[in-house]
């Protein structure tokens, strides 16, 4: 099951690193990883997708909760929310393909933001779903690198993640 | 006027600060710089151990034995590496010991200098937090906070890593100890949730037979009066997890010992029988309740627990309260209060449940308390040693043990008076634990007596710190259960059928008698329930007051641990339970 994690914590040496360590021991995969510093640049945010059964992201969640250096902890699965991840491709883009890749790109609402003769680098923005179509309209054969930001989450309407009691 | 310290005196300031009165300390060129403002301060006294491990014990034995927590100064590299067994001994039973390294880099990165190692990195799993010192203007802050997250909430080891740069400086700075804690991502719950807690109260009244299962942490919690006085007001059934022994006193009449693998068979027929359990402050541990699935099958789940982490785990709840066991127990027993049927002890509620219990007592009795008739009567049984040891000191004492025959025997046999008295390393059982927890516990407790129980495979593991004991005259008594056979692994090779399992072992045994008297102790040698008598009679005679004792029990090799659950059993199927 799809486990989406919203976490605040604090933007200090090593916090990251107990966050993660927790996955790893409970023999959990992190699937994608996103983080970097909020509005207040003393704490991180970092949206975490996993999958994993409800008992063991429970688990998973109580100890995150544990941690020191840990704010606030949010299973997004359980709320509205929408999730946006960033990913850049480097295409083959050779003789009539050219057209039909920068086609596919506009549908897709990409951006190509490099251009050789004969690739394309392209910036595509959305749910992980719709970066994944992209990746096989376009087909494995032409795709020479891919990069991914991992998915970003924030819930719907006005209820915010920040700093108050710990959990949802 | 704000005081000016450099760098090693504003950490000792801090600590005594923090009202620490010992350090449990293994130099090394990364804390040396430590030990002039150490030794010029009057307010702590530091031990000089022999192992950065027996550091840890120690600091641990001390931690349990007061609820104080334990302090420990460790060098860097190995001097640190050491001491994760004895932290992930205190992080598995939640006791607050602060561990302080010292750092050998010059600066904050992991280089190749001598006896550089990333302790952080290493410790990381088994601790409740740690802390790199950013500079020396932040000691007294992190000092705070390293103390109230030790001992808050749910307790457990904290590492501080100093880089020897900051204590080779002799820049001063103002010494600013923050007034209160600050951390934004760190709240225990200070109380149980009103309306979760009044329910707990009704069901217990609506049930039948009902049944507290008490936990480590109603004595890390402090619980143990407000237990007590709830279970007599209701004349509520307590049985016990290892941890959790001497929450209540084991001879109340409430008291049915420990449940689980080696528990007695009262308190495992009471978890089958139960429609109702109010769990306090336990992890409900597989050696407690082995299948989950078939553990107390017919009961109801109250869990109190001040970590919401250990609620469900295993179990499922279906009444949590998430908050300290005192601050619950002490609401229950103001709501019981109020109750008009409630408002004096009764010895007549839950009648046939009572009867039901007591059918079990009278039927397992012969088997259960005294399984000595099977041994060989030439030798002394580990039974016989707990019951001398007993009568002796009736529950007074303070018990460190190790891990093994030695420490089932006592938790099953050894009523203990109060709390804190019963020190052992259940989570992580870590055999060596036994002796330098004792030195602790007498640093905390001078005037206490403190008997160590040990076996010769365990007491092998730590024994360097028979020179720490013999520095500081500590007049502990060590009884070293010796089976010459690893009797737990032992008898774990008979159920399973490996043979040889022991080769050359048992004929590796030392001499532990002249073993002891080379590092000055007095050492004697039981070999029959004679001896035994006469042993433990001297040891705690006003001629040895002052001595630390050790006595070489020789016990059956052939004992079995009794009783002793299958493997897989069920505690709801009370035909395996026994023997």
């Amino acid at each position: 099951m799809k486990q989406l994690l919203a976490i605040l914590f604090e933007n200090e040496v090593g916090a990251l690193a107990r966050v993660l360590g927790l996955f790893a021991q409970r023999n959990v995969n992190i699937e994608s990883l996103s983080v970097a510093p909020t509005e207040d640049t003393t704490m991180s945010r970092l949206t975490l997708l996993t999958v994993s059964d409800a008992q063991t992201i429970e688990q998973i969640t109580k100890h995150l909760n544990r941690l020191v250096g840990v704010v606030k902890v949010v299973n997004l699965v359980h709320v509205e929310h929408v999730e946006r991840e960033l990913m850049l491709v480097k295409v083959c883009a050779e003789g009539e393909e050219r057209q039909e890749i920068k086609r596919t790109c506009d549908i897709f609402r990409g951006q190509i933001v490099d251009v050789t003769t004969n690739t394309y680098t392209v910036q595509l923005v959305g749910p992980t779903a719709k970066l994944l179509g992209f990746l096989e309209t376009i087909g494995r054969a032409h795709i020479l690198e891919v990069v991914r930001s991992g998915t970003c989450g924030i819930t719907r309407g006005a209820r915010a993640l920040s700093v108050g009691s710990k959990g949802a | 006027m704000t005081p000016m310290l450099t760098a090693d005196e504003m950490l000792v300031r801090a600590l005594v600060d923090q009202g620490i009165e010992h350090i449990f300390w293994h130099p090394g060129g990364a804390n040396f710089p430590y030990h002039r403002a150490l030794s010029n301060c009057e307010e702590i006294a530091l031990v000089l151990v022999r192992h950065a491990l027996g550091a840890c014990h120690m600091a641990d034995g001390y931690a349990r034995a007061t609820g104080c927590p334990g302090v420990v100064m460790l060098t860097s590299g190995s001097g640190a590496t050491n001491s994760i067994t004895g932290i992930a001994n205190a992080y598995m039973d939640s006791v607050p010991i602060i561990v302080i390294c010292g750092r050998d880099s010059t600066g904050h990165s992991v280089s190749t200098q001598l006896d550089e190692t990333d302790m952080i990195g290493i410790s990381r799993p088994v601790v409740k937090h740690s802390y790199v010192l950013p500079s020396a203007m932040d000691i007294p802050r992190i000092v705070r906070e390293a103390v109230f997250v030790a001992t808050s909430g749910r307790p457990g080891p904290v590492v501080i890593d100093v880089p020897r740069s900051a204590y080779e400086s002799k820049d001063k700075y103002e010494y600013v100890m923050p007034e209160t804690v600050s951390l934004r991502g760190y709240r225990p719950a200070e109380s149980g949730h009103a309306g979760q807690i009044k329910k707990a109260l009704d069901a217990l009244l609506q049930s039948a037979r009902p049944l507290i299962y008490a936990g480590g942490g109603v004595i890390q919690g402090k619980a143990s009066s407000e237990l007590l006085t709830f279970a007599e007001r209701l004349n509520l059934p307590v049985a016990t997890s290892l941890m959790g022994l001497g929450a209540i006193p084991g001879s109340n009449r409430l008291c049915l010992g420990m449940l689980g693998l080696h528990g007695s068979c009262i308190a495992n027929n009471a978890i089958a029988h139960t429609d109702l359990v109010l769990a306090l402050g336990t992890r409900f541990d597989e050696r407690a309740i082995n299948d989950p699935e078939t553990f107390c099958p017919q009961a109801r789940v109250i869990h109190v627990d001040i970590d919401p982490s250990s609620i469900s785990k295993t179990i499922t709840a279906d009444l949590p309260i998430v908050g300290p066991v005192k601050e619950v127990l002490s609401i229950l027993n103001q709501l019981a209060c109020d109750k008009q049927e409630l408002q004096s002890k009764r010895n007549d509620r839950y009648v046939s449940w009572w009867e039901q219990i007591e059918g079990w007592w009278h039927k397992l009795s012969g088997d259960e308390h005294d399984n000595r008739t099977e041994s060989n009567s030439e030798h002394i049984h580990p039974q016989d040693v707990v019951q001398v040891l007993y009568e002796e000191t009736q529950g007074e004492v303070f018990i460190t043990t190790d891990v093994g025959q030695h420490q089932i025997f006592f938790a099953q046999g050894y009523k203990f008076s109060s709390s804190r008295r019963w020190v052992t390393p259940g989570g992580l059982g870590t055999m060596g634990f036994g002796l330098p927890a004792a030195l602790g516990v007498q640093f905390a407790v001078p005037q206490g007596t403190v008997v160590c129980i040990t076996g010769e495979s365990s007491f092998l593991v730590n024994l360097q710190e028979l020179s720490t004991c013999a520095q500081y005259d500590l007049p502990i008594k060590v009884f070293c259960f010796n089976n010459g056979t690893l009797g737990m692994v032992n008898q774990w090779n008979q159920i399973h059928g490996w043979e040889n399992g022991l080769l050359g072992y048992p004929e590796s045994m030392p001499d532990f008698v002249q073993l002891v008297e080379a590092f000055g102790h007095r050492a004697l040698r039981a070999s029959t329930r004679d001896e035994l008598k006469q042993a433990v009679s001297l040891a705690f005679s006003q001629e040895c007051k002052n001595q630390t004792v050790f006595v070489d029990v020789r016990v059956d090799p052939n004992v079995r641990l009794l009783p002793r659950q299958e493997s897989g059993f069920s505690t709801s199927d009370s035909s395996s339970v026994g023997h």
